[in-house]
């Protein structure tokens, strides 16, 4: 049970939404955007966080679409994880996201909801950061659409009435050939040791990591298409983001690596002839 | 725009019932079910969504009702283990001694009951994946699987 009350508001539209948003921040109100509500829900029962409203953005028609057209895959951030995976488009992302949890919950927990995670996993990013993708964002000005890597550092960088409407990925992205390994301590369903995407177009490859640092890291493509053996180019990898490996209960930075070594190895094999 | 602020009543479709409910924003689906609709069936087991003990339908899919508000439940059908009467899956966890304590019980009902609607002819690896959101800590696992297999791919 929740131990402290709170504000439930339901707009319906992205202007409703925004305008409840600035209208109870002015009231001095801690006001979050509710997605799926698994995180919210579990660190309020745990008091690690606290909140006066929350705006559930789930019944915006703009927030729920899931079209596949001739340019583009377009996917609404209040989609569930089961949503997704059952439209099956995008099989990479459909991979990742049936990693995420466990079944069950993934119907609950939103794409929008995994990439403005307070946990540092975010897997759901890691099909996006090695694919030509848009976001479109709610702002006090309007909707803005702006490419990926623009408001990516890690962690969606919006501001605090800011949020996310809509990812728009280039359709030549979503059948390409790809790798997803994903390494846990124990258990199946459990957070990962190091979660590995990777893919490849027109003979270049590229590869994002979750799991190993505070937050998703993109790897270096110029290292990843180099002229270097495999060998050295994974040597070069580690080494470039050695600094923000972590230790944790999940494993300790040089078992990491040398799990990375050997998942960075099993993808260039994999994706050696594709 | 709906908006729910201090206690409200709100309407939940529960086992073909529409039923009148005064709630909390903060209180969780689960929590209304137990303690308001006596309908116990769901249990409160780690509160955290990783047992499954309390998982119910939403529109025909299964949800851990410990991570929903009531407040969100408001306009969608809402089966709990009660609404489940004398169905293949029930009687297939019996033959097949798919439980020992109980507890987990309802919650793998529930999961087995709407894989089998939504998937009759799932594969191992499907029932594997659905099968794995909830948690027996009497390992009668083995029981279980044999129950939802004896329905499937008929």
């Amino acid at each position: 049970m929740i131990s402290f009350d709170f504000a439930y508001y339901r707009p319906d539209t992205l202007e409703e939404a925004i305008d409840c948003f600035q209208r109870l921040t002015k009231k001095n109100q801690k006001v979050i955007y509710y997605g799926g509500g698994t995180e919210i829900i579990s660190m309020a029962r745990a008091e690690s966080i606290q909140f006066d409203a929350v705006i559930d953005l789930k019944w915006i028609p703009e927030c729920t679409t899931l079209k596949l057209d001739q340019d583009n895959y377009i996917i609404g951030s209040m989609n569930s994880l089961t949503t997704i995976a059952e439209a099956g488009y995008f099989p990479l992302l459909c991979k990742t996201i049936t990693r995420i949890a466990d079944h069950t919950t993934q119907g609950k927990i939103t794409i929008g909801g995994n990439l403005k995670s307070t946990i540092i996993y975010r897997e759901a990013t890691l099909p996006l950061m090695v694919t030509n993708c848009k976001i479109k964002i709610m702002t006090a000005k309007g909707l803005l659409t702006l490419p990926f890597p623009q408001i990516w550092n890690g962690q969606l960088d919006l501001q605090p009435e800011e949020f996310l409407v809509q990812i728009v990925i280039n359709i030549d992205d979503i059948n390409l050939p790809y790798v997803h390994a994903k390494r846990t301590k124990m258990d199946r369903i459990d957070y990962p040791l190091i979660t590995l995407v990777g893919n490849k177009k027109n003979q270049f490859i590229q590869a994002a990591i979750s799991g190993a640092s505070n937050n998703p890291l993109l790897l270096d493509s110029e290292i990843l298409n180099s002229s270097l053996s495999n060998e050295d180019k994974i040597r070069s990898i580690i080494d470039q983001i050695d600094h923000s490996l972590m230790s944790d209960i999940q494993g300790s930075k040089e078992y990491r690596k040398f799990v990375l070594s050997n998942m960075m190895s099993q993808m260039f094999a994999k994706l050696k002839d594709k | 725009m709906i908006s729910y602020i201090g206690k409200s009543i709100i309407d939940l479709h529960v086992n073909d019932e529409t039923v009148s409910v005064m709630v909390n924003p903060s209180d969780t689906l689960l929590h209304v079910l137990r303690n308001q609709l006596l309908l116990t069936g769901a249990k409160k087991g780690c509160e955290n969504g990783d047992c499954g003990s309390c998982t119910v339908l939403i529109d025909g899919w299964p949800v851990k009702a410990c991570l929903m508000l009531a407040v969100e439940a408001d306009e969608c059908s809402i089966t709990t283990i009660e609404g489940l009467k004398d169905l293949e899956i029930q009687k297939a966890f019996i033959e097949n001694w798919g439980f020992q304590c109980g507890y987990c019980t309802s919650g793998f009902l529930m999961v087995c009951y709407a894989l089998s609607r939504i998937h009759p002819e799932a594969d191992e690896y499907t029932i594997e994946q659905w099968l794995q959101s909830n948690l027996c800590r009497c390992t009668g696992y083995s029981e279980i699987k044999a129950a939802i297999h004896s329905i499937l791919n008929k």
